[in-house]
């Protein structure tokens, strides 16, 4: 144990000395969230909408002040009057506009005849998340003109209440799981796999094979202070990030105890990950080219940043072996619910199982000799 | 019962033979080298004695310990210091003596001290809490010679100790060396291509090229062993026709071999020969531009005995030459 003990010793003073290490292993997931969060979680606004009324009355007027409204409200959109049909979609061709609304001619004999009254949203569907913020707002305000003047005093049909048990969670703080996995797994990855492998490319590792050091204690050396050095990175991500991302209760003992638990699992599934892969690898260039792949294979599929649920089959499968998906899955319970060990048990059994099977076999690797 | 007892040790990568069936040993307390240029199979024998390359035929005993079935008792007994700079560049010197002391398992009272007299008889005690990256080549040698001997090992091997680093630093290393012999009872195995360092430094040579074993002795018995106990080097003016056949016939001469005017004589009677090459000279009109008597060398002893120069065998391209980051076959 003294021995495995020297080399955790002198893996952690060697990372004592040296800041751009521990510099980039935190900075840039801590960029990458606040980028990422603040780029995709907030809501659409100032959708330029070209209304063109070819009706002119009364319901059609009323239709505009609804788009009015909108526009004034939530500011989603922001309407331009055009006269000419042709001039509005020529310019939502060439994206001046985002969508043209047509109010067609014989709208308003249709309401008051009630035979199928229709509006026209014509849209640039090349951006989905206009297109279906744009739809959205103007289905939610067409619903509002569909209103009758008078309603029941007792509803009879049939609504929908939604109540959400937790608070607001803006994409920021959901996006704080998986940033607090890409810190670990960059602290494994250059402060483990690259190092290692520098380091046997020049020769560093032959003074440790003439030492009295068995296989196993070298093993466990290297990858205990791996996992010591990644720990440290998550924890630090996580009290930044939950400060940045606006977490309640951030430093709730409890949570920061389970938090701790999570991420010590998730290193050293990491940790024997990287081993596994690195065992028997010489050249310096491998692990950074290997580095980038890994880095989308795993973050992406796990859930990180959208929902499993709309990936692809094949996604899927890559999401069900990843580790990544389970660490992320335990840190949203845990950051996101405030839930017990309970919620996690499985991520963390399935971490636990994928450490003991990849370090085994990185073990069985590891090669005592030259 | 010998330091290190060689016997028939065979390692092969692919098809290629590194070393090829190579026995000899190593008296206890001697400082015993290994000369050869580089792709002579060295750096591989010696891997294989400190354990770090399994052999595929033969065996050692390090210690009395066999090295393919006994490894960790030779780990315990030896210490190493390898061809590629192996002291950790982000510790300090005295963090690299404390690191490997714990992986020996030298209790604290004993390593403190043993640390104090090493960096002492290495001369870096005031280096003790510099970091490593900002030392020369020279001094990392020292702290590597240091980290090598802290756990009082009884048998020290270095594989080309002072490869890379300038004249100065080198007999720097020399004297460090014969220092830490004369204080410690230690037995030395040391990898060389350079003769002045094993003729200097080594009680035997064994001469290996190609991986074979071609000659083993004291460096003064080896010269010895060869034709022509002085090596006249002269360059004259002009060579006639037959200039080397005539100084063939001289007195004493056993082997001329000239080229471009410049003529290295081996002879058993440098005074007298001498004398014949400034009459042979004078009688054939031609000028004495220089003369110099030299001993016979470590590089003619290499010469007789591989048929080719020390320095020319150096220079050769060697496309199986693998260097430190040899692997497998």
């Amino acid at each position: 144990m003294g021995r495995t003990w020297a080399i955790i010793e002198r893996e952690l003073r060697r990372f004592r000395r040296s800041p751009v290490l521990i510099a980039i292993s935190i900075v840039m997931p801590i960029v990458q969230l606040v980028v990422l969060g603040y780029a995709f979680g907030g809501n659409v606004k100032h959708l330029k909408l070209a209304i063109v009324d070819q009706d002119h009355g009364v319901p059609a007027i009323k239709v505009r002040e609804l788009a009015s409204a909108a526009s004034s409200g939530a500011h989603t959109i922001d309407t331009v009057d055009y006269a000419d049909q042709g001039q509005a979609i020529d310019d939502l061709r060439n994206g001046r506009v985002n969508g043209v609304l047509t109010i067609p001619p014989e709208f308003s004999r249709r309401v008051l005849t009630k035979n199928e009254p229709r509006v026209a949203l014509i849209e640039d569907n090349t951006d989905g998340f206009v297109s279906v913020a744009l739809a959205g707002t103007l289905g939610g305000m067409l619903a509002a003109y569909n209103q009758p003047a008078t309603t029941a005093r007792i509803a009879s049909a049939t609504t929908l209440d939604v109540v959400e048990i937790y608070p607001y969670v803006p994409y920021l703080q959901y996006l704080l799981p998986g940033s607090v996995v890409m810190s670990i797994f960059m602290m494994v990855m250059i402060g483990g796999g690259i190092i290692f492998i520098d380091d046997k490319a020049r020769g560093l590792h032959e003074g440790y094979l003439v030492t009295p050091i068995k296989k196993l204690e070298l093993v466990a050396g290297f990858n205990i202070s791996g996992t010591i050095k990644a720990v440290l990175a998550g924890m630090f991500l996580i009290i930044i990030g939950s400060v940045i991302a606006g977490i309640p209760n951030a430093f709730d003992p409890m949570r920061l105890l389970r938090l701790f638990v999570v991420v010590v699992v998730t290193a050293f599934a990491l940790i024997s990950l990287m081993f596994l892969l690195m065992v028997r690898v010489s050249d310096p260039m491998l692990p950074r080219a290997v580095f980038g792949v890994l880095n989308t294979v795993l973050y992406f599929p796990s859930g990180a940043v959208y929902p499993q649920q709309g990936f692809p089959g094949w996604m899927q499968v890559i999401a069900v072996a990843d580790p990544f998906t389970y660490a992320v899955h335990a840190l949203k319970c845990l950051l996101l619910k405030n839930t017990g060990f309970t919620a996690i048990t499985a991520d963390l059994t399935f971490l636990l199982i994928f450490s003991v099977v990849a370090m085994s076999a990185a073990t069985a690797l590891f090669k005592r000799t030259l | 019962m010998n330091a290190i007892d060689v016997r028939g040790i065979v390692k092969k990568f692919g098809d290629f033979t590194a070393v090829n069936g190579i026995s000899f040993t190593v008296e206890t307390g001697e400082i015993f080298g290994l000369l050869g240029p580089n792709g002579a199979g060295k750096s591989t024998l010696i891997r294989m004695l400190v354990t770090l390359l399994t052999p595929t035929a033969g065996t050692a005993l390090v210690n009395g310990f066999d090295i393919t079935k006994q490894s960790d008792g030779v780990r315990q007994s030896i210490g190493v210091i390898a061809q590629a700079m192996t002291s950790d560049l982000e510790l300090s010197v005295e963090e690299n003596l404390i690191i490997f002391a714990k992986l020996y398992g030298v209790p604290r009272p004993r390593r403190e001290r043993l640390i104090d007299e090493l960096l002492e008889a290495v001369e870096l005690t005031q280096w003790r809490k510099a970091q490593v990256k900002n030392l020369s080549g020279g001094m990392r040698r020292r702290v590597e010679i240091a980290r090598g001997l802290v756990h009082e090992p009884r048998i020290f091997f270095l594989d080309e100790p002072t490869t890379g680093l300038d004249p100065v630093s080198r007999v720097a290393v020399w004297e460090m060396l014969a220092k830490i012999k004369r204080e410690r009872e230690l037995t030395i195995l040391i990898t060389t291509h350079y003769m002045d360092e094993a003729d200097k430094l080594c009680d035997r040579i064994a001469i290996v090229d190609h991986g074979a074993l071609k000659a083993l002795d004291s460096p003064i018995k080896l010269k010895a062993s060869i034709p022509g106990r002085n090596t006249l080097e002269v360059s004259f003016s002009a060579t006639p026709p037959g200039w080397t056949e005539l100084l063939e016939r001289l007195p004493g001469v056993e082997s001329v071999v000239g080229e471009d005017h410049v003529f290295r004589i081996g002879t058993t009677l440098g005074p007298a020969t001498t004398m014949a090459v400034m009459e042979a000279a004078a009688g054939a009109g031609i000028a004495v531009q220089s003369l110099s008597v030299q001993s016979t060398t470590l590089d003619d002893v290499f010469v007789h005995y591989t048929g080719r120069a020390l320095r020319d065998a150096l220079q050769e391209a060697n496309p199986l030459d693998r260097g430190p980051l040899l692997r497998r076959a």
